[in-house]
């Protein structure tokens, strides 16, 4: 009996000594899965023993966990709104906040569909479902909620929306043909060159901007503080232009 | 009651009670077929048969979206023959809550079967009676109440229906958006209000359908004793 009480806390002992090295939680918008998981690695790289964990989820939703007291301690969000929000419920430290990269919103098509030749082509009977985020919780389906609010086709086109919980799921439903258009990122229409075409770039009210900033109950503001300027380097925005991203 | 709020109501009802309704005749059949006999070839069956109850909800909700979807081998069929397409209707949500309700009637349904006296069920065969005959007459309403009970667990699982259902219906409002699907979006966006008045729909409606339920299984009990 005595041996195997020895024998537990010699494996916890064992266990606990490796939990030095610190974790860094990186809450990211969907659209920078590819982008800062190659980048999660460069930080690594210059920071032995620490990890880069991603969370990526739509920018609302990762606000609603900051929110809620989740250990998060970098957010990247896709718009700038998302990010006003979390300022002025003083979840991010503003001294930290900077854009970092720019994006498009593009309609996109199933490979094989005849793509639009304008927003208002999408009222015709080809297109029976139209994917995009959610506005109530996606950037991207805010972006292109406005937009076409704007042509005036958004009540006329209601029947055909598809809303989805993050812009990668509308990129996803579109590269199976589940629905014959969508409105996703440049970026995001790259990483699936061959199962979607890009129709055409659509102009948005504002543009596409990408802030990030250390959140201010972090546990480890220095390394977050590192994270963020490895993000807004030179470096890192190579690697963010391989993806399409632009400067921003 | 807020009008956005019934939607999704009657929507989760109608989902629910079809899927349950679709997954008990199945569940009914399949467990007669596979019988009192417990053979290594019956019971791994079963086995598979129950994996949609293992696997999570999303992995259920992917192989669903690759065999129903345009592309795959029921969907294409289905859309080359019929013009019909499943993905982002409520058709397809029922599916995807039969699929996750079904294991749940099936062993209900198998141990109610063999739990009925072989003895009666001869005595029916001895004065004649042929096998469909037999089960109709004479196995099902002696099994009624562990079907039904079972049949509840079910129709309990299919209201609650989330993951499978949000890969293969989506969750378009007024169309496939159920209640639990209309709770998330809502928390999602930030409605702390709408999210707060939907899970108060969804509670009391539960409370009634096991009271319902409670009720059902009771009436109809024999009185024991005097």
């Amino acid at each position: 009996m005595r041996r195997s009480g020895f024998l537990l806390a010699a494996v916890f002992a064992l266990a606990t000594s490796f939990a030095h090295a610190d974790d860094l939680t990186v809450s990211a918008a969907a659209s920078l899965a590819n982008a800062f998981t190659e980048l999660g690695h460069a930080f690594e790289a210059k920071h032995p023993g620490d990890k880069v964990v991603l969370n990526l989820a739509a920018s609302d939703v990762l606000l609603k966990q900051i929110e809620q007291g989740a250990p998060s301690d970098v957010f990247a969000s896709a718009d700038e709104a998302t990010m006003d929000r979390a300022a002025q419920a003083n979840l991010i430290d503003p001294a930290t906040r900077r854009d970092f990269a720019g994006n498009v919103l593009v309609l996109i098509v199933a490979s094989g569909i005849k793509p639009p030749a304008n927003l208002a082509d999408l009222a015709s009977g080809t297109y029976m479902h139209i994917a995009l985020g959610n506005p109530d919780s996606v950037p991207a389906g805010r972006y292109a909620k406005q937009v076409l609010a704007d042509a005036g086709l958004w009540d006329k086109l209601q029947a055909q929306l598809v809303p989805t919980q993050n812009v990668r799921q509308a990129l996803d439903y579109v590269a199976r043909g589940e629905a014959q258009a969508g409105f996703v990122y440049a970026t995001d229409a790259a990483a699936q060159k061959g199962k979607v075409d890009v129709a055409f770039n659509v102009t948005t009210a504002t543009p596409v901007r990408y802030p990030i900033a250390v959140v201010a109950n972090t546990k480890h503001a220095q390394l977050a503080r590192d994270f963020a300027a490895l993000i807004v380097s030179p470096e890192a925005q190579t690697v963010l232009a391989r993806y399409g991203f632009s400067a921003p | 009651m807020p009008a956005d709020a019934i939607t999704p109501l009657l929507l989760t009802l109608k989902v629910a009670l079809l899927a349950t309704a679709l997954a008990t005749v199945f569940g009914v059949a399949i467990g007669k077929l596979l019988g009192r006999k417990r053979s290594l070839l019956r019971d791994t069956a079963e086995s598979l048969l129950t994996l949609p109850l293992v696997l999570p909800p999303t992995v259920l909700g992917y192989y669903l979206l690759v065999l129903l979807g345009r592309r795959g081998t029921l969907g294409g069929w289905l859309q080359e023959n019929f013009g019909i397409s499943l993905i982002f209707t409520w058709q397809g949500a029922v599916i995807a809550s039969a699929v996750a309700a079904f294991p749940l009637i099936l062993r209900a349904a198998r141990a109610a079967f063999a739990a009925v006296d072989p003895q009666v069920e001869n005595a029916a065969r001895t004065l004649g009676l042929g096998e469909l005959k037999l089960f109709v007459r004479v196995t099902l309403p002696l099994a009624w109440r562990g079907v039904l009970a079972g049949a509840l667990l079910a129709l309990a699982r299919a209201m609650g229906e989330f993951g499978a259902t949000l890969m293969v219906a989506g969750s378009l409002p007024g169309r496939t958006q159920t209640l639990s699907l209309a709770i998330y979006d809502a928390v999602m966006a930030g409605d702390d209000a709408r999210a707060q008045t939907l899970v108060l729909i969804c509670l009391i409606t539960s409370v009634v359908l096991l009271i319902a339920a409670a009720q059902l299984l009771r009436r109809g009990r024999p009185e024991r004793g005097a």
